[in-house]
């Protein structure tokens, strides 16, 4: 084997550069893309909620009842679309999808209030929307909770209260966001990886200059380098500015070490360049290569945990998202951001990462070779 | 098959051959692409591949190059085995293909820069070179421009020129001129004719006859099989019977109906007329006119010409009971 040359490296490495910066919607997806995928999912992927479309069955009519649904609307997380006396009202409506939450008070409501009874209040919500549906029941519970705290203290006598199933409140609109943007880096990196290294390289293959490469005496570890090296560089780009953002924007806060996230993305940059390089040997043209990518990037994303908690999977993707890499990373990033470990409390993580992303390399690299040679 | 031993080139037949073909075979599953193709180039001599689409040569030009492993046979490029040593042998060559191939995103001489780094043209070599190669395809002035905006026929001479920048000894031109208007294309084979009297050995492909008079020998190439090989003029020399050439209104319908013609050997559309081997060229012209005539065509001009390639490839064809592909 020829040892590789650094002046022949350096050549790819400059061509690429020029061609990578030269075309405005290559650098549009390098530069610009990260951020506004950062911007959806800081801004508009937010599972918290704000004027749900809510119906009301109040068969007391009291004093009593009006306050509470007046406690619902002054929260501005309900919006109240519709009201009526009969019970049967809230399954058409809920049916037909005018309403998502239906608030109903039984007759004797305020009589048991009154009385110093447990009183019931029902609440239904439309389980096909699951993520709102969760957040509104939390809600709803919690303005329960607080008329039934208040009308307690107004009778200034010991209230056992209204009866509610509880669950656990949590503030879904800020969490999500914490919880979200650092991960962001994980699928922007992935996406980087994949899109410049094997489309870039498919993209020779078919018009033609791979094989001119090929005539050369540039040898396949050279070009892999020449074409791996600029990707590598815009990754870690990328990771800066979407930490800035992240950081700066978005006001997550970063606890951990700035350095354990470089680390973290190198070594997963890594992983994602040899997948690339894997992606390009089985493409022999830029559309192959963009579905073979989608074929990868989508279960990559859904497992990794990146929108669906893992822990919450079924016990056979659970274990199929332990080989994928960007799982590893996401965890490693959040661990750094939200609580503040570094590579001593992570190593296990990082050490997976690096596992997976040397077999994966070794492996790109002899299946590259022979793709080009 | 035509003799070999008539080879009437300028080569001094002496001196080791450059490109030395063993039995080189390549098969795609069942298709056999290239069936044991052998032969010899020697130095500054200008060898083509004449064929149809098809026939076999781009897979012969990778093979020769490195770039496809022969499934049988052996390639010898300036001394070295092809599959042995590919880099010595990539070192030596240049390679330009019919697909233009240099990068349209990047500026004239950025393409010239990247090529004559990667073939380790350095210094003053590098400036020079890429000066040459800049005048040479009447570049000069829009070095600074993205090659994808320059005209078709100045970057095919860009493109020899960056397979040239290093100094090949061999230089492999895969239909170089594929797509290129004659004015252009006479350009380029005046360059090539420039860098054969230099020394360099040309292996060029085409299914353009007229470009293949300017080759000194001719490899005929049908279905994978070489069916030919010798300097254009001993080709059409080889041709037994003279050729007719018939103009009438219905060339195709002319064809059918001459070729089962008595003391016709064959007739082919040629154009927009007929070309008709014949036996007795004087007694044919009578028979010809007369069968036209039967058949309500009229033959508006019978006369003997000299045989052009096409004649020698499609009778060589036809003799060896073969079809002709593409």
């Amino acid at each position: 084997m020829i040892r590789p040359s650094p002046r022949h490296v350096l050549e790819m490495v400059r061509k690429e550069r020029r061609q990578l910066l030269r075309d405005p919607r290559t650098r549009l997806i390098m530069f610009v893309a990260p951020i506004i995928q950062l911007l959806m999912f800081g801004y508009a992927v937010n599972t918290d909620i704000r004027d749900t479309a809510t119906f009301v069955v109040d068969r007391d009519a009291s004093a009593a009842s009006r306050r509470l649904i007046e406690a619902f609307t002054t929260t501005g997380r309900f919006n109240i679309v519709g009201t009526s006396t009969r019970s049967a009202d809230v399954t058409r409506v809920l049916d037909r999808g005018d309403a998502i939450v239906a608030v109903e008070i039984p007759r004797g409501f305020a009589a048991d209030l009154a009385a110093l009874r447990p009183a019931r209040v029902q609440i239904l919500v439309d389980g096909t929307q699951s993520n709102t549906a969760t957040v509104a029941l939390g809600y709803a519970s919690r303005v329960v909770q607080a008329f039934a705290r208040e009308s307690a203290r107004s009778d200034a006598v010991n209230s056992p209260g209204i009866d509610l199933r509880a669950r656990a409140w949590f503030n879904p609109g800020l969490q999500s966001r914490i919880y979200n943007v650092p991960a962001v880096i994980g699928v922007v990196l992935l996406l980087m990886c994949l899109l410049l290294t094997a489309l870039a390289i498919a993209r020779e293959r078919e018009i033609g200059t791979l094989e001119q490469l090929m005539v050369t005496p540039l040898t396949p570890t050279e070009l892999m380098l020449g074409k791996t090296i600029p990707v590598a560089a815009v990754g870690m780009i990328d990771l800066l500015l979407v930490t800035a953002v992240a950081v700066l924007w978005f006001e997550v806060p970063l606890r951990g070490s700035p350095l354990w996230l470089v680390l973290a993305a190198f070594i997963y940059i890594l992983a994602g360049l040899a997948l690339g390089l894997l992606i390009s040997t089985v493409s022999r043209t830029q559309q192959e290569a963009f579905m073979t990518m989608f074929l990868f990037l989508l279960p990559a994303i859904i497992l990794s945990g990146f929108l669906y908690p893992v822990d919450t999977m079924p016990a056979f993707f659970r274990w199929l998202s332990m080989l994928n890499p960007v799982r590893h990373f996401l965890f490693i990033v959040r661990a750094i951001f939200l609580k503040g470990e570094g590579l001593l409390g992570l190593w296990e993580q990082y050490a997976i990462l690096l596992a997976m992303a040397i077999a994966a390399l070794a492996f790109a690299v002899s299946r590259f070779r022979q793709s080009v040679a | 098959m035509a003799d070999r031993s008539a080879i009437t080139d300028p080569v001094d037949s002496f001196t080791e051959p450059v490109i030395v073909a063993s039995g080189l075979t390549r098969r795609f599953g069942d298709f056999i692409a290239v069936d044991d193709l052998s032969f010899t180039v020697q130095r500054g001599e200008i060898f083509g591949f004449l064929g149809p689409n098809g026939a076999g040569k781009t897979t012969a030009i990778r093979m020769l190059t490195g770039l496809l492993p022969p499934t049988h046979g052996t390639a010898r490029v300036a001394r070295h085995d092809v599959a042995g040593h590919p880099y010595a042998v990539r070192r030596v060559i240049g390679y330009m293909s019919q697909l233009f191939s240099l990068y349209g995103d990047l500026t004239v001489r950025e393409n010239l820069d990247l090529f004559a780094g990667l073939y380790d043209v350095s210094g003053d070599r590098r400036r020079t070179r890429i000066q040459w190669a800049l005048e040479q395809a009447g570049l000069e002035g829009r070095e600074d421009q993205l090659t994808a905006t320059q005209p078709l026929g100045l970057k095919q001479r860009l493109a020899l020129g960056s397979a040239v920048l290093h100094g090949p000894a061999v230089l492999f031109l895969d239909e170089p001129t594929s797509g290129v208007d004659p004015v252009a294309r006479r350009a380029f084979w005046d360059l090539i004719a420039e860098l054969a009297d230099a020394g360099t050995t040309v292996l060029v492909s085409t299914h353009y006859m007229e470009e293949a008079e300017y080759c000194h020998r001719l490899a005929l190439m049908n279905r994978g099989r070489l069916i030919a090989l010798d300097s254009p003029a001993a080709l059409k020399a080889s041709l037994e019977w003279p050729i007719l050439e018939i103009r009438s209104d219905d060339s195709s319908r002319a064809a059918a109906i001459l070729a089962g013609l008595e003391g016709v050997e064959d007739a082919t559309m040629f154009g927009r007329s007929v070309h008709v081997v014949a036996r007795d060229a004087a007694a044919a012209e009578q028979n010809i006119a007369a069968a036209l005539e039967r058949e309500g065509l009229t033959a508006r001009d019978i006369r003997r010409v000299p045989p052009t390639l096409e004649d020698v490839f499609v009778s060589l064809v036809r003799r060896s009971g073969g079809v002709v592909a593409g």
